[in-house]
Formats: structure tokens, sequence, C-alpha cells
């Protein structure tokens, strides 16, 4: 992984970076209490709400509609803010991105800025660059700051610190914030934290925030939050800049009212949010009176131009797929190697990035589907991370010359899909099954399998080719 | 669509009035490893009074290939597949894995074969394609199809035939219907085992996690035998309860719907 919160070559793959959280006792047990509570407060709130499935309907055709006139809504976008007194940039890539962030942090000679969390200031590695101008970065949610004093990564999109617990935190509080004496009481440890926070928000004159919404209609922008620090960051400082990745649009604000009720309840399992946000421009007199509004494509229009993967784009970040799926829970999110992890990320990193530079990812799933049936949108991942699986393998096959084509896994399946096309063959194939499995049957049973299959006998017995395939039993019959 | 009818013992048990002519595809996974799976098949449905056949010329439905990146390599199997269940008139299968390929895969696999005639004819086909169970219960409207099998069991929902299929609580209508059985609630049924075709393969640590967690849910059941309607995930969830030496079997919904009690293929599990 480079700088940036994206991988831009293939990174470790996921099978092998899964393998040091998957021995990891104490993550384990974190990663799972927390997706198990999480799971089950969701469940509740969604079952009170008899509309469910017409709201996921509703949110899924918002975004469908949004997503295919794009342009115009952008563009709508941009003329409405800069009436509302805001100025708009736009970014191409992470470094245009951070490049515009860093210029208008050094046009008011700021040293430090406080951040709202925000996803997309990951994704383009914003506090690396900063910190390398001079600028000090604070971030103010609790978990982010968490992340950020530890020199962590995070490792899940709404819940950064997920992996770490209680005790774990009143350490690291005791070592970066002076705190001697803290107890792990999640009260304490959230007093220290805020009291260490109210001094930047009081000093600090830039704050830089991500947004969940940005409606086209009025220029208007939108942060849902639980703890009142992003509150603090929209409202204090005297220069604001929002980066927002090009698909967080929506055209009117009655289009907000779906996603208000879909986003608490997917996410936070709240029937509401503590802390929404909204600002339109400047207002004169009252809160930041310079705002900028960054639109960040960084392979968004990329995955935009794949037709398969395009509704990767609907996603409103809510965490429920993370939640949910049984891959995630066990490998947590660092096994991922992008921002983005759990089953929205093995989709919308490798769109981003292209599939051949997360080429592990796809397959970072059983296709248990369940990912599919909490997604507020509908957004169908296992359809997505199968249509990606191609994308990977012809990519392979076509691109990278012999060593593509030559690939034992390729030349496995092709032969087997060689063997499949005729019945004789595929008859042929059962008979020197049942024939050459001989060395491997010891007492009736498979216990250790040869090389690329080595890894099912590690912890699997098998059993062997029976004696009679059906067709051969079926034949008896006739 | 059905009556009332009593076996051999004057139990009364539901039959279907209308009798079919059904084509079954085994899948090339249980007429190579399972064929026990498919002759259960066989004769419950023949109990069941309908006619059921083997087109000899089926192999593979693709999914191995399909799921695994290998599209291109797939798409012969999917026109195989039409050719042969083209005339079929319904299509059942005790794999709800390989169903949902067919009907949920299929038409994406002719999108990307650029072949309309193909997918015009996929889409002829799909609805007649059906799960075991779903077909029993949704289909045919029987619950009790006569079997009996006198064991502690639990039941594992497959994802596929869960969140794909959405086969719901057929084939749990059918196990409660089996006399003598005693069913045991799995806990957390719906939570995948971890097979996932080749995944166990490439990603064989995360899925021996998830194995992990599913073996400590069938065990606590106490059960004797884990059912379920896909031989691909028992196979995986049955291969690390031998490897364990656990005494836990694994058997196909087939074998206990199968089952009276009286035929030499009764199998209890074991």
């Amino acid at each position: 992984m480079g700088s940036e919160g994206l991988p831009t070559a293939p990174p470790i793959p996921f099978q092998d970076a899964a393998k040091v959280s998957l021995a990891n006792a104490q993550l384990r047990r974190n990663m799972g209490k927390a997706t198990r509570t999480i799971r089950g407060k969701r469940e509740l709130v969604v079952a009170e709400m008899p509309d469910w499935e017409g709201l996921r309907e509703a949110g899924r055709a918002i975004k469908e509609r949004t997503i295919r006139h794009l342009d115009r809504a952008l563009i709508q976008l941009e003329a409405s803010v800069q009436q509302a007194g805001g100025q708009v940039h736009w970014a191409r890539d992470a470094e245009e991105a951070r490049k515009i962030v860093a210029d208008v942090a050094k046009s008011h000679d700021v040293k430090a800025v406080i951040k709202v969390k925000s996803l997309t200031t990951d994704e383009i590695g914003l506090n690396a660059e900063l910190e390398a101008a001079g600028i000090e970065v604070t971030e103010t949610d609790l978990a982010e700051l968490i992340v950020q004093l530890a020199g962590d990564r995070s490792s899940h999109i709404l819940v950064p610190a997920i992996h770490k617990n209680r005790s774990e935190i009143r350490e690291l509080f005791r070592e970066k914030l002076g705190a001697e004496n803290l107890s792990d009481e999640p009260k304490e440890l959230a007093r220290v934290a805020r009291e260490h926070l109210r001094k930047k928000f009081l000093t600090t004159t830039m704050a830089v925030s991500g947004a969940n919404f940005a409606i086209a209609e009025t220029g208007t922008v939108c942060v849902v939050e639980s703890e009142g620090n992003g509150r603090m960051c929209l409202t204090l400082p005297n220069v604001l800049v929002s980066v927002m990745g090009i698909e967080k649009v929506i055209p009117e604000w009655n289009d907000l009212e779906v996603f208000m009720q879909l986003l608490p309840r997917s996410s936070t399992a709240e029937r509401m949010n503590p802390y929404t946000s909204f600002w339109t421009g400047v207002t004169p007199g009252d809160g930041p009176q310079e705002f900028h509004l960054i639109l960040l494509d960084n392979g968004r229009t990329r995955a935009l131009a794949d037709p398969h993967g395009r509704e990767s784009l609907y996603c409103i970040r809510c965490s429920a797929c993370l939640n949910i799926c049984p891959v995630y829970e066990r490998t947590g999110g660092h096994a991922y190697n992008s921002v983005y992890p759990g089953p929205i990320g093995a989709i919308l990193t490798p769109l981003l990035v292209g599939e051949q530079n997360a080429p592990s990812l796809p397959y970072a799933s059983s296709l248990c589907g369940a990912c599919y049936e909490v997604c507020p949108v509908k957004i169908n991942i296992p359809e997505i991370l199968i249509h990606l699986r191609g994308k990977v393998v012809r990519h392979k096959q076509d691109q990278e010359g012999l060593r593509g084509r030559l690939d034992p896994e390729g030349l496995a399946m092709k032969l087997l899909a060689w063997t499949f096309r005729e019945p004789g063959r595929f008859e042929t194939a059962q008979r020197l099954g049942r024939i050459g499995q001989w060395p491997l049957v010891k007492n009736g049973t498979i216990e250790h399998l040869p090389g690329p299959v080595a890894d099912w006998s590690a912890m699997r017995d098998l059993v062997p080719v029976p004696e009679q395939s059906f067709r051969e039993w079926w034949r008896t019959r006739t | 669509m059905t009556a009332l009818a009593a076996d051999s013992d004057g139990h009364v048990f539901s039959q279907p009035v209308l009798f079919m002519r059904i084509s079954l595809f085994i899948t090339c996974f249980n007429d190579t490893m399972f064929p026990e799976t498919g002759r259960a098949v066989v004769r419950l449905l023949e109990r069941l009074g309908h006619t059921v056949e083997f087109p000899m010329g089926q192999t593979c439905c693709g999914q191995m290939h399909y799921n695994t990146g290998y599209q291109r390599e797939a798409i012969p199997l999917v026109r195989h597949f039409v050719d042969v269940f083209r005339e079929a008139e319904v299509v059942v299968s005790p794999s709800a894995s390989c169903v949902g390929m067919v009907r949920h895969l299929y038409p994406a696999a002719a999108e990307l074969a650029n072949d309309p005639k193909l997918a015009e004819e996929v889409e002829a086909l799909r609805p007649r394609v059906f799960e075991l169970s779903e077909f029993l219960v949704g289909k045919l409207g029987v619950e009790d199809v006569g079997a009996y099998y006198p064991h502690r069991v639990t039941y594992h929902p497959t994802c596929h035939s869960l969140r794909m299929l959405k086969v719901g609580d057929a084939p749990l209508r059918l196990l409660r219907a089996v006399r003598g059985i005693d069913l045991v609630e799995l806990p957390q049924a719906t939570e995948c085992c971890g097979f996932g075709g080749t995944f166990a393969v490439k990603n064989s640590d995360t899925s021996m996690a998830m194995l992990g967690d599913k073996l400590r849910c069938v065990l606590e059941t106490k059960a004797e035998v884990c059912c379920s309607a896909d031989n691909s995930c028992l196979m995986h969830i049955g291969g690390a309860l031998h490897r364990q030496r656990a005494g836990v079997g694994t058997i196909h919904l087939a074998e206990i719907l199968a089952s009276t009690g009286t035929e030499t293929e009764d199998r209890h599990g074991l």
C-alpha cells in the first residue's frame, strides 16, 4: 500500500494477509463481539419498519437515476454551491485533490487543521500530505483519533478502531495523551479524548470534512455523525474544505428523506443519528466564511464505465455489509489492504483502481449473499464479485502474455471445461479419478491431497470417489 | 393439487394428483462423488408417482468455472446444459447452488457470450429448473413424503438455497413431516459454513475459520447427523467432522426423504 488509501499495485494477496489476523485470538474476539452486537441491533430497528423493502427500492432508484445523469447533477451542484458563495474544485485523482486542500491551507498560512471523520480524505491519503507540509492534522472522531494516535490503519468504514478493545485504548491514551490512572470505562476514555479535542476545536481555524450527501438543487452539503465533533468542525473554524466523491450527489432535498431513514438504521442501528449537519455555501457572520467543495473522481468514472460494476457507486457507506459478512468478521479490515474493506470494499476497490491492481479482493468472499440482503440500496455484491472475478481471469489470460496463458489453475480449468463438453469424456474422467485415487485412499478416506488442492486436506478429510457413478447405476436400471 | 394417500403401514401422507415427467439434473459432482443422493431422488420422486428420466448427455452446469472467473470457459457448458434440457417439462436437481447458477447466472453468461439466441433459450428454460425441496413444497404442494428416519438431525440451510433461490422453510417443512425424526434447530443456522466453491481452497484459512464456528454449532445440537440440500457444503462440513473423528455424520436431504426404513439403500448418515 502506498501513501494513498487505495492500492496502486497488487498488494499482499488477501488470502495471505488474512492469515495474520485469523491467528490473532484477541482480534477475532474483538471483531466477533462488535459485529455480532451491531448486526443484532440493526436487525431489530429494520424489522420495525413496515416499508423497509420499499425504502430500499426507493433509495436504489434515486441513486440509479442520479448516476445515470451524473454529469448533469454535478454541473447543477457546482452552480448551486457557487451561487451560495462556495468555491468548487474538480479533482481527477488523489494527488490533485490533496494539492487543492494543501493550497487552501497555505493561502491562509494555517499550521493546523481539524478533521471530521471522512473516508474520502483517507482514500486520497490527505493527512500524510498535510503533515509533510508542516501542518498538524487532528482527527476529531473518537475512533479515528484512536487510529491516528496509534499510527494504525482504519479497519472498518464506520468504526475505524473496531479491532481494538477498551483496555488497548486505555493503554494508548495513557501513553499518547498523558492520561495517568485512567480506567478502561468507556465514559472515562471519552472524557480524556473530549478534553484533548476541545482545545483543538477552539484554536484551529481550518477544518476538512467529507460529505455524506450533496444536494444538486440547492448546493447543500450534508454530514451525518454521532459524536458532535463534526458539528464543531463544520461551524467553529473560519475555513472549511469538503472532499466528496462525485457519486455522493443527489438531485433534490426530497430525496434525503429516503436516505435519512435508510442510513442510520443500517449503519449504527439507530432510528435517527444524533447529529446531522447541513450547510449551503457561506452565510455571512455564521460559520465558516470560506467554503471549498472538492469533487473527486479518483477512479469513480472508471467504475461508472463498467455496466455491471456501476451500481457499486450507489453505496452510502453504511457498513451493514461489513457487519454481516462472515469473512470480514473473521479476517478484520486490514487484510483487504484498502480504505474500503469488507464486501463493498472487495468490489469498490478493484473497480476504482482496476481489477489488475487488486486481483485477490473479488475472491475474498464465499458468495454467501448476506451482504446483498442487508444493503440499503440493494447493491448485488455477490454478482459483482463474480463479474470482477471474470475480469481478473480475462486480464490474466489476455494481457499477461505466456505467463498468464500457462497459469496452472487456468490450464486445469480449461482441461476440465473441455472434459465437461462431452458426456463421454466426462465419464472417462470419472473412471480415471476412481482408478487414479488409489495411492491417496487409506482406510476408506483421503487425508492428504497433493498440489494445488492440498489446502483442502489441511483440515478436512475427503470421501473417495465411489465404485459406481450415478450414470453407471442409471444404466443398470434401463 | 394434492390429495391424501396412505402407505402400506396405513400412514397417511399427501400425494400429488398431478403426475409429472421430471428430468433430473443430478450434477457432475453428485454423479461422481455422491451417487447415493441421486438414487435417493429417483426413489423419492417415483414413490410419489412421477416419471423420472435422466438425460445421459448431461455433464456440468459450469458453476465452478463461472464463479471462479473462468466465464468464457463456462459458456460451452451453458450451451450444453441448454441443449440437454431444452425439451424438459421440468428439471429437478438436488443442488441449490447448481440451480442458482442456471436460474440466476445463466442470463449473464449468455450476455457475455454475446449470443441473443442462447439468451432467449436460457430465458425459456430458467423458470422450469427447480431445486428438490422447492419443487416438492412449492410446485407439487407436498410436505409429507412418507419418509421414516428415526434419528436426531440438525439442518444447515445452505446460502444459495436460502438467499439465492429463497426456498424459505421448504426443507424444514419436509423434515418436520418425517416420522421418527428428532429435528433439532441449528444455532446461527443461516451463517455460511465457509465452503464457497473454490473459496475453500483459495482462502482455506478463512474458510476453516468459518467452518470452525459452524462445527461448534452442529456439535452443540448433539445431532447424529447434519443434513443439508447441497452435498458440496456437506462435503466441507463432513470432511472436518470426519477429520476430528467427531462421530457425527452428514446426509443430503433427499436421502432422509427417500428413507422408509425398509429399503437396503436407506442410509443412516454415517
